[in-house]
């Protein structure tokens, strides 16, 4: 479903990108890693354009994303921050119903019902007035995941959602990207978690020197390690 | 009061026969003739109620015009390199021209200019000098509201845009709305400057407090009462002011905490 072609970035001169090619399934959980700095979070923000690449192209559904249609676009990619990036001066369902309710994808009923689910499930329900400077940082994530989750995104993008969390809350957080997995739901993550990665994505890739260099299922991409660079990678973080 | 007006007519009679009077006689006689002589209070009060006029007339110029530059050149720096609007780098430029002209140049000199050369045709002193004010006031807000507005977390923009709104909405519904919050007190504070530059139009002829507190001084050749007056006058109404924008700011502090 989303199909990306020769992408290519540079920030003046430094290549971070030199060309990456990548075909994301229905369904698929991907799991992205890599060194520091190997562009893994710039390669997510290119495919919904919050970087614009320099070069080649990304498909969705078959159809070209591109600036003119981008929020179209970025309606259909919802994405998870590291810092959470929730509206402090609204509500927790404003943060929620907000994009959805202007976008006129929903009424405000409906959106205002559907977030009182989506807080159900999580076990939120209790914050739906609460401001997020109230929340604790899992719970803030959370939330976040859940107003990605209110616009009914084909895919979610996450770039370390689990980065900026104190240890124990990191838990309650994977567990609900989990549970989106389990559901079926299409996720691109940037994560250092190589237990989440074992344990719920069906595709992990190492990404480095501006390129994919392995993509491989987790059993094998953590057993059977060719790339001297991912061992080296993997020696550090395991 | 009729006490006090005999008093006034015995010690002037006095003091124009050239007799010799004590100094508290004399000075009786020139607070009286500064402030209750002719129901001259009047006049001061007038011009307290044009300067909080001009004040407020000049506020809100500075606000929306400040306001529209501000917003103009912020889109303008957060455009992308290879889609920069062309019509948006023109009145950028023509945005950054004012702020520079009118920052690097005297209100008075802006004032005279405005007054004696642009307007130099028209009767209506105070109105010239308070449209004079809020078109300086507005580079000065410019900058206040553009600082407000990129104090604005970035990731607040990028978490809008990623949901599929567009660049507007998204200024409107979430980056305004925080900037707002942090670019108040700054305003509240130009508004306090603003209050004391109302004086400033006198020199084109508006007729604001210290217009009023001139005539009584050309009328009575005095001239210590009268700006005395003027003075205690302006530092009243800024410590009024100061203290309602301090119990305001404490208000939004605390509604931050929530
Ligand atoms: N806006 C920018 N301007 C200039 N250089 C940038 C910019 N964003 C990223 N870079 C550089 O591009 C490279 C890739 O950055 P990126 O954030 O994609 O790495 P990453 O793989 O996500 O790293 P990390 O694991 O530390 O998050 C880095 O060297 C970074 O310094
Ligand atoms: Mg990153």
């Amino acid at each position: 479903m989303i199909v990306v072609k020769g992408l290519k970035k540079n920030y003046e001169g430094l290549e971070v990108l030199k060309g990456v090619d990548l075909t994301i399934n229905k369904g698929d959980v991907v799991v992205l890693v890599g060194p520091s700095g190997c562009g893994k979070s710039t390669f997510l923000r290119c495919l919904n354009r919050l970087e614009e690449p320099d070069d080649g192209t990304v498909l969705l559904d078959g159809k070209e994303v591109t600036e003119k249609d981008i929020d179209a676009m970025r309606a259909k990619m919802g994405m998870v921050f590291q810092h959470f990036n929730l509206f402090p001066h609204l509500t927790v369902k404003k943060n929620i119903t907000l994009a959805p309710v202007h976008l006129k994808l929903m009424d405000q009923k409906t959106a205002d019902a559907k977030a009182m689910e989506l807080l159900e499930r999580i076990g939120l329900a209790d914050k739906a007035d609460a401001y997020p400077n109230m929340l604790s940082g899992g719970q803030k994530q959370r939330i976040a995941i859940v107003r990605a989750l209110a616009m009914n995104p084909e895919v979610l993008l996450f770039d370390e959602p689990t980065s900026a969390l104190d240890p124990e809350m990191v838990g309650e957080v994977l567990e609900l990207m989990k549970e989106l997995a389990r559901g079926g739901m299409t996720m691109v993550v940037v994560t250092h978690e190589m237990g989440f990665a074992r344990e719920v994505a069906n595709r992990v890739i190492f990404i480095d020197e501006g390129t994919v260099k392995v993509d491989k299922p987790p059993q094998e991409f953590f057993s059977n390690i060719e790339n001297e660079r991912l061992k080296t990678f993997l020696s550090k973080v395991l | 009061m009729a006490s006090m007006a005999q008093q006034y007519e015995v010690w002037s009679a006095l003091m124009k026969s050239g007799e010799e009077v004590s100094l508290w006689q004399q000075t009786f006689v020139k607070f009286y003739q500064a402030f209750l002589e002719n129901d001259r209070w009047l006049q001061y009060i007038e011009g307290v109620g044009t300067t909080l006029l001009v004040t407020a007339i000049a506020l809100a110029i500075g606000v929306v015009l400040g306001g529209v530059v501000a917003l103009v050149r912020v889109a303008h720096d957060q455009q992308r390199p290879k889609h920069r609007n062309p019509v948006l780098g023109v009145v950028d430029f023509i945005f950054k021209i004012y702020v520079t002209v009118i920052r690097g140049t005297p209100m008075m000199v802006q004032l005279l200019i405005m007054g004696m050369v642009i307007f130099a045709s028209s009767r209506n002193f105070t109105m010239v000098g308070a449209l004079t004010l809020g078109i300086n006031s507005g580079a000065y807000v410019s900058e206040i509201i553009r600082g407000g507005l990129m104090a604005v977390d970035p990731g607040q923009m990028e978490a809008g845009r990623s949901l599929g709104l567009n660049y507007i909405t998204t200024m409107i519904k979430i980056v305004i709305p925080q900037a707002i919050r942090s670019v108040l007190p700054a305003l509240g504070n130009e508004f306090i400057i603003l209050l004391k530059d109302t004086s400033l139009i006198t020199v084109i002829g508006g007729k604001e407090l210290l217009y009023a507190a001139q005539g009584v001084m050309n009328r009575t050749y005095e001239s210590m009462f009268p700006l005395l007056g003027t003075a205690a006058i302006y530092l009243v109404l800024v410590m009024i002011f100061t203290w309602l924008l301090g119990k305001f700011e404490r208000r939004l502090a605390q509604s931050d905490r929530r």
